[in-house]
C-alpha cells in the first residue's frame, strides 16, 4: 500500500530523476555541446513539474465555450508559466551553442580541458 | 572672526595651502616655498588668537554635520587640544623654515609633494587637536597616517618602501583592528562618544571590560608607540629629517599621546579609571616601554634611530604620566607634550643640519664635530639636557610635575621610574657630547662647516625656545590646570 | 508617477550610444523620482493591465526596491554616460548598436526584477537579464570571455531553474505568485515541508545567481575578461540584485511561517558569508592581474551583504542594505578607474602598471578614493557600512566579538590589496617607459570622479541612503511579525 503510494506519484519520480540526469550531465561531462544538452534535460524537468502540478483529476483544457456548463478545467496559469519559461530556455539554448560556435571559432576546440590548456 | 570660524578655518588652511602649494610648485620653488610660509604663519595665527578665549574658560565648538544619530563631525577646543594644536602650527613655521634649507641643501627630488603633503598633514593634525568627539578623532587620526605616508617614503627606493610599508601597515592595523572597535564599544555602551570632562563611561562599563577596553585604546593608537607596537617608529626614521623632526617628533607621535591622554580624561575619567583596578596595568606598559626604549636606545649607533628609541620612551612618559591618574601627573602629560616637543624637535634637526654638512649619520663618526659646527651642536646639547631633565631646560619642568603626581599617588614604581629613565637618557646622550666638544677629530675627513643658513636659524630658534620654556611656562600650567581644576 | 516604471520596461530598438544613455539617464531619473517618492513610507504599486492583485501582474516599489533601484539604474546610466570611447576601443562599430541594446535589456531586466511583485516575473527579468549579460560579458576582444561566460551561464540557468522549482512548490501550496499574497497565504498552509524545501530551492538558486561563496566561481573570469564598462555595470549591480530577492523572499514570505527559518537562514548563510569575506579577501591579497583582484574582492564584499542579513535584525539589515549601495559605489568607482586605466594599458596585471600615477594622476587619484572606500576609511561610504555592520555584530551576542574580528580581519586584508595597486600606480617604477601615455578621454574621467566623489559625499552624508536602508530593514523585518 504504502508503495503503490509512493509509486503513485510516478510523475513527481519521473521529474526527479530527469533533474538529477541533467544535473549529472552538466556536471560530468567535458564536452560543451554534452553539457547544454544536459542543462536542458535538467530544464524540462522543471516543465514537467510545472505541468504536473496543474493537472485536476479529470480536467479538461481550460477553455470557456458557450453551452458547457459545470466542466472541470484544468489549471491554466502554471501552462502558461511553463510556456513563458519554455521560450526563456530555449533562448538560453539558444546563447549557449552560440557561444561554443563562438569558443569553436576562437579556440578550435569544445573541450573544456582543451580549452583550458590553451589559455 | 568668531571662534566657530576659526575652528574651521584652521583645518581648512592647511588643505588650501595644499592645493596653493600644489599649483605654486608648477610656477616656482620660490613661490612655493612663499606659500608654504604664509600658509604656516597664518595657520600659527589663526590658533593662537584662540588663546585668550581659552584663557578665560571659553570652550569654543562647532558640528560639522551628523552621520547618523549620535555620530556626527565636531570639534571643540579644550585646554588639551590647544595645546598641542599651538604647538604643531607653531612648530609648523620653524619647520617650514628648516625644511626648505634641507630640502635645497640635499637637493631632494619631488619637493611639490614633499610640500603638499606637509600641508595636509597638518590639516590632519589640526583636526585630530579640535576634535569633539571618538568618531572626528579617528577620522583625522588615520587621515594624518595616511598623508605622512608620501612623506615617509619621500626616498623612493626599495628600502625606504619596504620601512614605509611598516609604517603605515602597524598603524593602520592597529588603528583599523583596535582603535575602531574601541571606539564602536565605547558607542555602543555610553551611547555617545563626545569628549565629557570626567568620562562618559562611568557606572556604564564593569571592572575587566575597563581595561580590556582601554587596552583597545591604548594599543589602537600605535601613534603613541606603547610597547610592543613600536615598531613603526624606528622604521619611519627613513623619512628625511624634517619629516622626522615634525611628524615623529611632534604630530604624528604626539597626535598618538594627546588622543591617550584626552581619551583618559574626556573618556573614561580619571578618577572612574582610579577606582577601576583592573585598568592598571597600563602604568606597567608604560614603564617597562621607558626602561627597554632606553636601554635599546644604548645600543644604537645610528643618530636618528638612537633618537627614535628615544622618543619612544619619552612618549611613554606622557602615557605613564596621563595613567598615575592623578590631577598634578595629568598637568605633567600636557606639559611634557611641549616639552618633549621642543627638546626632541631640536635634536633631529640638529641632526639633520650633521647630515646636509657633513653627510654623517652614526654616531661614532661625531668626534670633533662641536667644533666645525659649533651653532649646531649647542643646540643638540641643550636639547639632550632637555630629555635628560636638566635645569634650565624645559624637559626639568614636566618631569617635576610628573614626579610630583607620581608622589601623590603614592606611586614608588612610577618614581623609580623617572629615576632610573633619567639616568639611562644621561647615559645615552652624554657619550655623544663628550665626543662631539672634547675628543679629537680623526684624520683623513672631508672639509666642511655648517648646514645651511635656513636650517641653523631654525635648531637655533627652537633651542632657544627648549630654554624659554624652563622660564616662562606660567600661562601653559594655568591653561592646563583648567583640566584638573574642572575635575574637582 | 505610477506609470514610472512602465518606461524602465521600454523595449529598447537598436539605439546607439546617444539613445542608449538617453534611455538610462531617464531611468535613473524615473528611479529618482521613486525615491523620493517613497521616502515617506509610501508604496508604490503599478498594477499592469488593469489586472487588480493578486490576479494581475503587479509592479511594487518600496523603500528597498527604491534603494536597489537606484543602485541598477545609476549603476547603468553612469557606465553608459562613460562607455563611449572604451567600447569604441574594444567592440566593432557595426555591433555597437546591438551590444547597446543588450546593454539596455540588460538595464530593464535588473530593473525589472526590483520592481516585479511576483515571484513568476521575477523568474523571467532574472531571466532576461542574465541572456544579455551573458551577450555583453562575451561581446569583448578577449577570447578568455567565452569559457568564461560559458561557465556563467551554465551556473547561472542552473541557478533560475533551482528558483523555478522553488517557486513552483510554493505555488502548489498556496496557489499565489504575488509576493505579498503568498506571504498572507502561507498562514492558512499547514503542511510546511515543501514550502521548507522551496525555500532551500530558493536560497540556493539565487546564491549562485550573487555569487555566494563557495558558489562565485563563475565570477571573477567573467568578470576579468568582459569588456571593461560591462564589468562596471555588472559588479556594481548585478549580483546585488539577487541579493535583494533574496533577502525579500527569506524576509517577506518564510520569515514569519516557517518555524526556526531565522535560525536554519542564519546558521546557512552566517558560516558562509564568513568564509567568503575571508577566503576572498586572502586570495585577493596575492593576485596579480588587476581586475581578477577587484573581482575577486567583490565575493569578499557580497558576502558581506549576506553576513549582515544572515543576523535577523534590523541593525543587520539595515547594514546589508547600506552595503549594497555603498559597495556599488566603491566598486564602480574602481572598475571605471580601471576601465580608463585599461584604454591606454592594454596588460592589466599589476607588474605591468608601474608608475601609471605619474602618466595618469587623475584617473589614479580617483582609484585611490574609491580604494578607501572598499576599505572603510573614515569619511567615505564605505566606513559607513562598516560601522553599520559591526555595530550590528556586537548587538548580536557573545558570538558578535569573533564576526567583529572577522570584519577586521578582512578590512585589513582589503588595505593589504588596495595597498599592493596604489604602490604599484605610484610608487614603483614604470616597466615600460616607451609608451607614450596620457589621460583617459575626459567623459571617463569625469564620471569616474564623480563616483569617487560621490564616496566622499556618502561618507560624509549619507543621510539619504541611511533613511532608506532603515527603512527596508524595519519593513522587511516587520513581516517577521
Amino acid at each position: 500500500m504504502k508503495l503503490l503510494e509512493l509509486l503513485g506519484y510516478y510523475n513527481y519520480w519521473v521529474f526527479a530523476i530527469t533533474l538529477m540526469i541533467g544535473l549529472y550531465a552538466v556536471i560530468s561531462k567535458a564536452n560543451l555541446i554534452k553539457k547544454l544538452i544536459g542543462l536542458s534535460i535538467f530544464q524540462s524537468a522543471v516543465f514537467l513539474m510545472y505541468i504536473t502540478m496543474d493537472k485536476v483529476e479529470g480536467g479538461t483544457a481550460p477553455i470557456i465555450q458557450a453551452g458547457v456548463e459545470g466542466q472541470i478545467y484544468s489549471n491554466p496559469l502554471p501552462q502558461v508559466l511553463i510556456l513563458t519559461a519554455i521560450v526563456v530556455g530555449v533562448s538560453t539554448l539558444a546563447l549557449g551553442l552560440a557561444i561554443v560556435v563562438r569558443i569553436n571559432e576562437r579556440y578550435g576546440t569544445i573541450e573544456e580541458h582543451e580549452i583550458l590548456d590553451a589559455d | 572672526m568668531t571662534p566657530e570660524s576659526t575652528i574651521l578655518a584652521a583645518i581648512c588652511l592647511p588643505l588650501a595651502g595644499a592645493l596653493a602649494i600644489g599649483l605654486a610648485g608648477r610656477v616656482s620653488p620660490n613661490l612655493r616655498e612663499f606659500v608654504t610660509m604664509a600658509t604656516a604663519g597664518c595657520l600659527a595665527w589663526l590658533v593662537w588668537s584662540l588663546l585668550p578665549l581659552l584663557m578665560a574658560g571659553g570652550r569654543p565648538g562647532v558640528a560639522v554635520g551628523e552621520l547618523m544619530p549620535g555620530l556626527g563631525i565636531a570639534f571643540e577646543v579644550e585646554p588639551l587640544g590647544m595645546l598641542f594644536a599651538a604647538l604643531a602650527s607653531g612648530l609648523w613655521i620653524v619647520n617650514s623654515i628648516y625644511s626648505i634649507g634641507y630640502m635645497r641643501g640635499n637637493k631632494e627630488k619631488n619637493q611639490t609633494r614633499f610640500f603638499v603633503c606637509f600641508a595636509l598633514a597638518l590639516s590632519a593634525t589640526m583636526g585630530v587637536a579640535f576634535a569633539g568627539n571618538l568618531f572626528t578623532l579617528f577620522l583625522f587620526y588615520e587621515l594624518l597616517t595616511l598623508s605622512t605616508y608620501p612623506l615617509v617614503s619621500h626616498k623612493g627606493d626599495a628600502a625606504t618602501v619596504r620601512s614605509a610599508r611598516v609604517y603605515l601597515g602597524v598603524l593602520l592595523t592597529t588603528s583599523i583592528g583596535l582603535f575602531l572597535p574601541a571606539i564602536i564599544w565605547t558607542y555602543t555602551v555610553a551611547g555617545t562618544g563626545d569628549f565629557v570632562l570626567g568620562g562618559v563611561l562611568a557606572g556604564k562599563l564593569g571592572d575587566p571590560e575597563v581595561g580590556l577596553l582601554l587596552a583597545l585604546f591604548v594599543f589602537g593608537i600605535g601613534k603613541a608607540a606603547v610597547m610592543p607596537v613600536h615598531r613603526w617608529l624606528p622604521a619611519a626614521m627613513v623619512a628625511p629629517t624634517p619629516v622626522s623632526a615634525l611628524l615623529h617628533a611632534v604630530a604624528v607621535v604626539k597626535a598618538g599621546v594627546f588622543a591617550i591622554t584626552k581619551i583618559i580624561a574626556y573618556v573614561f575619567g580619571i578618577d572612574f579609571l582610579f577606582d577601576s583596578p583592573s585598568s592598571g596595568w597600563l602604568l606597567y606598559v608604560a614603564v617597562f616601554t621607558i626602561v627597554t626604549a632606553s636601554l635599546v636606545a644604548l645600543r644604537q649607533t645610528n643618530i636618528k634611530r638612537l633618537l627614535a628609541y628615544s622618543t619612544i620612551a619619552q612618549l611613554s612618559y606622557v602615557v605613564m604620566a596621563a595613567a598615575i591618574l592623578k590631577p598634578m601627573a595629568e598637568v605633567g602629560a600636557a606639559i611634557h607634550i611641549v616639552a618633549h616637543a621642543f627638546g626632541k624637535i631640536t635634536l633631529f634637526f640638529a641632526a639633520g643640519a650633521i647630515y646636509v654638512a657633513s653627510k654623517k649619520t652614526e654616531i661614532y663618526q661625531l668626534k670633533g664635530i662641536g667644533r666645525r659646527m659649533p651653532w649646531t651642536m649647542a643646540a643638540f646639547s641643550i636639547g639632550a639636557l632637555s630629555m635628560i631633565g636638566v635645569p634650565p631646560t624645559a624637559g626639568f619642568v614636566s618631569k617635576w610635575y610628573i614626579l610630583a603626581g607620581a608622589f601623590e599617588a603614592n606611586n614608588l614604581v612610577a618614581v623609580f621610574t623617572i629615576i632610573a629613565s633619567t639616568v639611562l637618557n644621561a647615559a645615552y646622550f652624554l657619550p655623544i657630547l663628550y665626543m662631539a666638544w672634547f675628543a679629537r677629530e680623526e684624520s683623513g675627513g672631508a672639509e666642511h662647516g655648517e648646514a645651511p643658513f635656513a636650517a641653523v636659524l631654525a635648531l637655533t630658534i627652537t633651542a632657544l625656545l627648549t630654554l624659554a620654556f624652563f622660564l616662562f611656562n606660567g600661562s601653559v600650567i594655568e591653561l592646563e590646570s583648567q583640566v584638573v581644576r574642572g575635575l574637582d | 508617477m505610477l506609470s514610472a516604471p512602465l518606461i524602465i520596461l521600454l523595449q529598447p530598438r537598436g539605439l546607439a550610444w546617444a539613445g542608449a544613455t538617453a534611455a538610462a539617464l531617464a531611468s535613473f531619473a524615473i528611479a529618482v523620482a521613486l525615491t523620493i517618492a517613497v521616502l515617506d513610507g509610501q508604496t508604490q504599486v503599478y498594477a499592469m493591465g488593469g489586472w487588480p492583485a493578486p490576479y494581475g501582474i503587479e509592479l511594487a516599489v518600496d523603500q528597498f526596491s527604491a534603494l536597489v533601484l537606484l543602485v541598477v539604474t545609476g549603476a547603468g546610466a553612469g557606465a553608459l554616460l562613460a562607455a563611449r570611447s572604451s567600447i569604441d576601443q574594444q567592440i566593432e562599430p557595426e555591433r555597437q548598436p546591438l551590444f547597446y541594446s543588450a546593454w539596455l535589456l540588460g538595464l530593464a531586466g535588473l530593473a525589472g526584477i526590483v520592481v516585479a511583485a511576483d515571484a513568476f516575473n521575477i523568474f523571467v527579468f532574472m531571466e532576461i537579464s542574465s541572456l544579455s549579460s551573458y551577450v555583453l560579458i562575451a561581446g569583448g576582444p578577449d577570447r578568455r570571455a567565452l569559457p568564461a561566460v560559458f561557465k556563467y551561464l551554465i551556473m547561472g540557468t542552473i541557478g533560475a531553474t533551482f528558483y523555478l522549482i522553488g517557486v513552483g512548490l510554493i505555488y502548489m501550496m498556496t496557489g499565489t505568485l504575488n509576493l505579498a499574497d503568498m506571504e498572507a497565504r502561507l498562514g492558512d498552509v499547514t503542511e510546511l515541508n515543501p514550502i521548507l524545501v522551496a525555500a532551500g530551492f530558493i536560497t540556493i538558486g539565487l546564491a549562485l545567481k550573487a555569487a555566494v561563496f563557495p558558489l562565485h566561481v563563475w565570477l571573477p573570469n567573467a568578470y576579468t575578461h568582459s569588456p571593461h564598462m560591462i564589468t562596471v555595470f555588472l559588479a556594481a549591480c548585478a549580483t546585488k540584485v539577487a541579493i535583494y530577492v533574496l533577502i525579500r523572499f527569506d524576509y517577506m514570505v518564510f520569515q514569519s511561517k516557517l518555524d526556526d527559518h531565522a535560525t536554519q537562514f542564519a546558521q546557512f548563510l552566517m558560516p558562509l558569508a564568513i568564509l567568503g569575506i575571508l577566503v576572498a579577501s586572502a586570495v585577493a591579497m596575492f593576485e596579480g592581474h588587476l581586475k581578477r583582484l577587484l573581482a575577486t574582492s567583490s565575493v569578499a564584499q557580497i558576502a558581506y551583504i549576506i553576513l549582515g542579513a544572515s543576523f535577523v535584525s534590523e541593525s543587520g539589515l539595515a547594514a546589508s542594505a547600506m552595503h549594497i549601495f555603498n559597495h556599488a559605489l566603491a566598486k564602480g568607482g574602481l572598475f571605471l578607474a580601471v576601465a580608463c586605466l585599461a584604454y591606454h594599458y592594454r596588460d592589466l596585471r599589476l607588474d605591468q602598471l608601474g608608475g601609471a600615477a605619474a602618466r595618469m594622476p587623475f584617473t589614479s587619484a580617483a582609484l585611490v578614493v574609491c580604494g578607501f572606500s572598499l576599505i572603510g576609511i573614515p569619511g567615505t561610504a564605505g566606513f559607513i557600512s562598516k560601522w553599520l555592520l559591526i555595530t550590528a555584530a556586537l548587538e548580536s551576542g557573545p558570538l558578535g566579538w569573533i564576526l567583529v574580528a572577522v570584519i577586521l580581519v578582512s578590512s585589513l586584508m582589503a588595505v593589504v590589496y588596495i595597498w599592493r595597486i596604489v604602490e604599484t600606480l605610484y610608487f614603483s617604477d614604470s616597466a615600460k617607459g616607451d609608451i607614450a601615455v596620457a589621460e583617459a578621454p575626459y567623459p571617463m574621467v569625469l564620471v569616474t570622479w564623480l563616483v569617487a566623489l560621490l564616496n566622499i559625499g556618502f561618507g560624509l552624508f549619507p543621510t539619504m541612503p541611511l533613511t532608506l536602508a532603515n527603512a527596508s530593514a524595519a519593513l522587511l523585518m516587520g513581516y517577521s511579525g
